[in-house]
């Protein structure tokens, strides 16, 4: 319970704050501005590759309070202990989401009995065992979740998201 | 893994984009939106002087801002020919959903046909006619004129009972009051049908008619309502899942100002594990009682509430009848209707037998009739009532919805602020009409009439009898095998002239067959029979006017083509008409003819002021577009100021009106409790060991024809579920995901278990209308007086049919309640 009130400050610290700061990705990622002479652009949104932890700092169930592609966008990496589809890491059992909630906003709060994080505002459960699949809610999507990658040195990199985060109408600012 | 789009950004909404009012065609709530349209090769940019909202895009946007949109309210689609970016979105402004968006209808953007992104393929975009073996594509006057000459072998004048008509009657969707009019003015006017039925029943009734008899309108309050009472009463109804944004915006502020809420339903569902997080727990009362037995509950609670003498003494004395019986019981009138000591009598019930009927304490009665009724602080305690299809499609429809208007009548919560006894509804409503009367009461039973052979042509406008009617097995069996006669007869005149083709159909149905036209946006399940398909479009598609679950009407502005040659229905109705008034003349039938004059229409506006202007004269397109998404609740009273002057709830005058009596005082009804009342419900009761109770969900709801097509909701639910208990599954064998076969005396059908440890032992919850497994095969046939389909009072048996498919490997079978961690 202490946990998952805090993770809904962090979230709410997050939203107040706003983002000021653009990221490296921005330019690449807005609006083509009417040159006479157009840049060559890419098909692809380019995701920074941000360190969010080591494999050693995740315990079971415990859910790691992160921030990607920036600090804006509050997510949570979880080891669930058990393989699922999209796990990463030695057990294949590591996955982040991002915890702003896609249907209006709000921040997610882990049920670590159900593994599921849950929306205060209108009540949307998303099942973080099953990619993040809306259990029940009135969000259009489910669940925006991080590409992970772990290195040898069981550092974790989220490489990007399958979903476009709330907030944003680029996922990269 | 669970379906995810990878749309990593959205094109940005240009400050000059075109913005048009846009009411949610789904579910009666009817939320305002705005669709915003701009030139393919265009976008806006992210700084505030280069976007729609005048916002920083750059930056992270807070909870609720209205300077996103998700996927799912993008597309592309055609505009006045040309391919435009398409963003529907909701509107913080509208009174209705103040910018909240449902898991429906903050898809449709999406759920647009876009030959760019391609969504929504099914939609069709021209006629279709069965030719060579197959639907061949062909032109409206083709088709046309195949329909007219086949009908008009059918009918004649002062007889049309050979023609069979299926016909929606609501608002919002592919309806409103240009299409209800377009089709009305047809059937009701040129013609008189009178074997007709609804959209979602098996006759052309009333859902209510004790409501109505009794002269309450059953939409009489004001959203607002909820926020201004003391007790919100939610009977047989799931409104956060099926009325979402009715809820989240109007009931739970209500609950969150202190309002007590009583559930009745057999089941938990979401709406109360809502309503104990929002009123808490010691506010809610759920009374899950027995399948059916409602109406023991509302006699028992009425009964207690007289009998305490919390009733409203003065508004009984001046607005109700005094006496004993205005209306005594007939067969059209199941049960008599008059004063309030005629009704005590009649209903009385005890909380003691009710509780036994029922299956809930004594003191949980007593508990929900102190929280209707007793005073409160020495003043009257407001009450607001709604229910929906737990009773509506449940047993003894006419007694029990008299039941809880009683309730309503005797303590005054009717007119009032902070009371209402209304449905909450499905669709939004748009009906205008000439009169139906020539129908009769009660109405023919038009299923079970063409079970019985009868019928030679049938013309569909948006029914899926397949999926959504009762007795489904039969009736898909019969439907089949007489349509399939009229394909043979098709079939075996390839290459044959008109006349000889229309003569090979008339052969064919004269042999028992019948000829199908479907007039619909999809080709749907029973349009697999249809011999002729006419494509018609859908709200935004076309200009469309509805009223939302307050009466609040709006008009939805066009803001995109609908698909190929596809029409509103309302002009291809018109264009039935004069195929008809053409092929009677060039028959020599003049006088017959003429009656199938005055349709010559070119748009949907002039078949609003055709029809619905005439009796309400204020309302233009003008006046309506200028009303924007917050419309105008009707009855529309007059036009000042440069607005249109509406009613916010009906009734506060305490004149009651909607039985047309001219005292306009309001009856009330002396329906006892007479066990389950459909015929053959008890049987099955008895001989089967699991109540399959049934109804619709979040997701799969008022969109669902369009949902088959959409990966995000058909990714969740391949197949219709089934909750269950898991002891009753571990009994079974059963485990989550599998399919089982649920059968019964009627039929068969098959759904995906899910289980759910709320449920009762022995009661089952099975998605209704689904296009994967038709929960209507094992309704039997057996209605309430009036043609009131019985659907939720059935009882089937339950087996394994299959281990869970690899298609729902991915699937979540958590439990769908929200907890705070």
């Amino acid at each position: 319970m202490k946990r998952c009130d805090r993770l809904v400050d962090v979230g709410r610290r997050q939203f107040l704050r706003g983002g000021a700061v653009a990221t490296a990705g921005a330019a690449a990622a807005t609006v083509v501005p009417t040159d006479a002479k157009a840049k060559p652009g890419t098909a692809l949104l380019r995701y920074p590759a941000n360190k969010l932890a080591n494999v050693k700092d995740l315990k079971t169930n415990e859910p790691l309070d992160v921030g990607y592609p920036d600090a804006d966008a509050p997510g949570v990496l979880l080891k669930l202990g058990k393989k699922v589809e999209g796990g990463v890491g030695p057990d294949g059992d590591i996955v982040g989401f991002s915890t702003v909630c896609p249907h209006k906003g709000f921040p997610l709060a882990y049920d670590g009995d159900r593994r599921t994080l849950n929306c205060p505002g209108h009540y949307s459960v998303f099942d973080c065992e099953a990619g993040g699949q809306q259990v029940w809610g009135q969000a259009t999507q489910n669940l925006p979740q991080y590409i992970l990658k772990v290195d040898d040195k069981g550092d974790i990199y989220a490489e990007g998201v399958d979903e476009l985060l709330y907030g944003r109408l680029s996922n990269v600012l | 893994m669970a379906y995810k789009r990878n749309v990593d950004r959205l094109p940005i909404i240009p400050k000059d984009a075109k913005k048009h009012n846009v009411t949610c065609h789904y579910c009666i709530v009817g939320c305002g939106y705005h669709a915003y349209t701009w030139p393919i090769k265009k976008e806006g940019g992210p700084a505030p002087g280069q976007n729609a909202f005048g916002a920083d895009l750059s930056k992270q946007q807070g909870p609720e801002t209205e300077a996103w949109y998700a996927p799912s309210m993008y597309n592309v689609v055609k505009q006045n020919g040309q391919d435009v970016h398409l963003v529907i979105k909701p509107d913080k402004g509208c009174a209705v959903n103040a910018g909240l968006g449902s898991v429906r209808g903050a898809r449709m953007a999406e759920n647009r046909r876009s030959d760019i992104t391609g969504t929504q393929q099914q939609r069709l975009d021209q006629p279709l006619v069965w030719r060579y073996g197959t639907w061949q594509p062909t032109s409206w006057d083709d088709a046309l004129d195949l329909v007219a000459r086949v009908t008009a072998r059918v009918i004649d004048k002062d007889n049309e009972d050979d023609l069979f008509v299926s016909m929606f009657d609501h608002g919002g969707s592919a309806g409103g009051y240009e299409n209800t009019w377009g089709t009305g003015k047809l059937y009701f006017q040129s013609m008189k049908v009178k074997n007709c039925r609804i959209h979602n029943r098996p006759a052309y009734n009333s859902e209510v008619h004790s409501s109505r008899d009794m002269g309450v309108d059953e939409l009489n309050y004001a959203y607002s309502d909820y926020g201004l009472t003391d007790t919100i009463m939610i009977v047989g109804a799931n409104p956060l899942e099926t009325q979402t944004n009715l809820f989240l915006n109007h009931m739970v502020p209500g609950m969150r100002k202190g309002a007590k809420v009583i559930f009745v339903d057999p089941r938990r569902t979401v709406s109360i594990n809502a309503a104990e997080i929002e009123a808490g727990k010691e506010s809610v009362l759920h009374l899950a009682i027995n399948s059916g037995t409602d109406l023991a509950l509302f006699n028992a609670i009425f009964t207690h509430i007289v009998e305490k003498g919390w009733i409203d003494k003065d508004f009984i004395a001046k607005s109700t009848f005094q006496g004993d019986t205005a209306q005594p019981q007939n067969a059209q009138f199941p049960a008599p209707l008059g004063s309030l000591e005629m009704a005590k009598a009649e209903c009385k019930m005890s909380v003691a037998d009710a509780a036994k009927i029922c299956g809930v304490a004594e003191a949980d009665i007593l508990k929900a009739a102190s929280w209707i009724a007793e005073p409160k602080d020495g003043q009257r305690r407001k009450c607001v009532t709604a229910y929906e299809k737990g009773i509506i499609w449940g047993n003894d429809n006419y007694r029990t919805i008299g039941a809880l208007v009683n309730i309503g009548l005797a303590t005054g919560n009717i007119g009032r602020e902070g009371g209402g006894v209304c449905r909450l509804g499905g669709h939004q409503e748009g009906y205008f009409r000439p009169s139906d009367a020539h129908v009769g009461r009660p109405a023919p039973y038009l299923d079970q009439l063409i079970i019985a052979g009868q019928g030679k042509v049938h013309h569909i406008w948006a029914n899926d009898h397949y999926k959504t009617t009762l007795n489904a097995s039969e009736f898909k069996r019969v439907y089949n095998k007489r349509t399939n006669m009229v394909k043979e007869a098709m079939d075996a005149r390839a290459g044959a002239t008109r006349e000889e083709l229309v003569d090979a159909i008339v052969g064919a149905i004269e042999a028992g067959g019948i000829f199908s036209v479907n007039v619909d946006i999809i080709h749907t399940q029973i349009g697999q029979c249809a011999h002729v398909i006419l494509p018609a479009v859908e709200s935004g598609e076309m200009n469309l006017t509805s009223m939302n679950g307050e009466r609040r009407m709006r008009l939805v502005e066009k803001y995109m083509d609908g698909p190929g040659s596809s029409k509103p229905d309302c002009l291809i109705a018109a264009g039935m008409a004069q195929h008809l008034e053409r092929v009677l003349r060039e028959e020599g039938r003049n006088e017959y003819a003429d009656q199938f004059k005055g349709y010559d229409w070119k748009a949907e506006e002039d078949a609003f002021m055709d029809g619905y202007n005439t009796a309400h004269p204020d309302v233009t397109y003008d006046r309506l577009r200028a009303m924007g998404n917050n419309g105008v609740q009707e009855p529309v009273v007059g036009f000042k100021d440069g607005k249109l002057v509406g009613t916010m709830r009906l009734y506060t005058d305490g004149n009651f009106t909607r039985h047309g009596r001219e005292d306009k005082k309001a009856l009330f009804c002396g329906g006892g409790w007479r066990g389950l009342q459909a015929p053959g419900k008890a049987t099955q009761k008895a001989n089967y060991k699991f109540l399959i109770n049934n109804g619709r969900s979040n997701i799969n709801w008022q969109n669902w024809f369009l949902d088959k097509d959409n990966d995000f909701v058909s990714d969740r639910y391949p197949y219709p579920f089934l909750e269950i208990n898991p002891e009753d599954m571990a009994e079974l064998g059963l485990k989550a995901g599998d399919l089982v076969e649920v059968y019964n005396d009627v039929g068969a059908t098959q759904a995906m278990t899910y289980p759910t440890p709320t449920a009762r032992r022995g009661e089952t919850f099975m998605l209704f209308g689904a296009p994967t497994g038709t929960q209507g095969n094992v309704i039997n046939a057996g209605v309430n007086e009036l043609i009131l389909p019985n659907y939720k009072q059935t009882w089937g048996n339950i087996r394994k049919i299959s281990d869970a498919p690899s298609t729902v490997a991915h699937l979540s079978f958590k439990s769908k309640e929200y907890t705070t961690g």
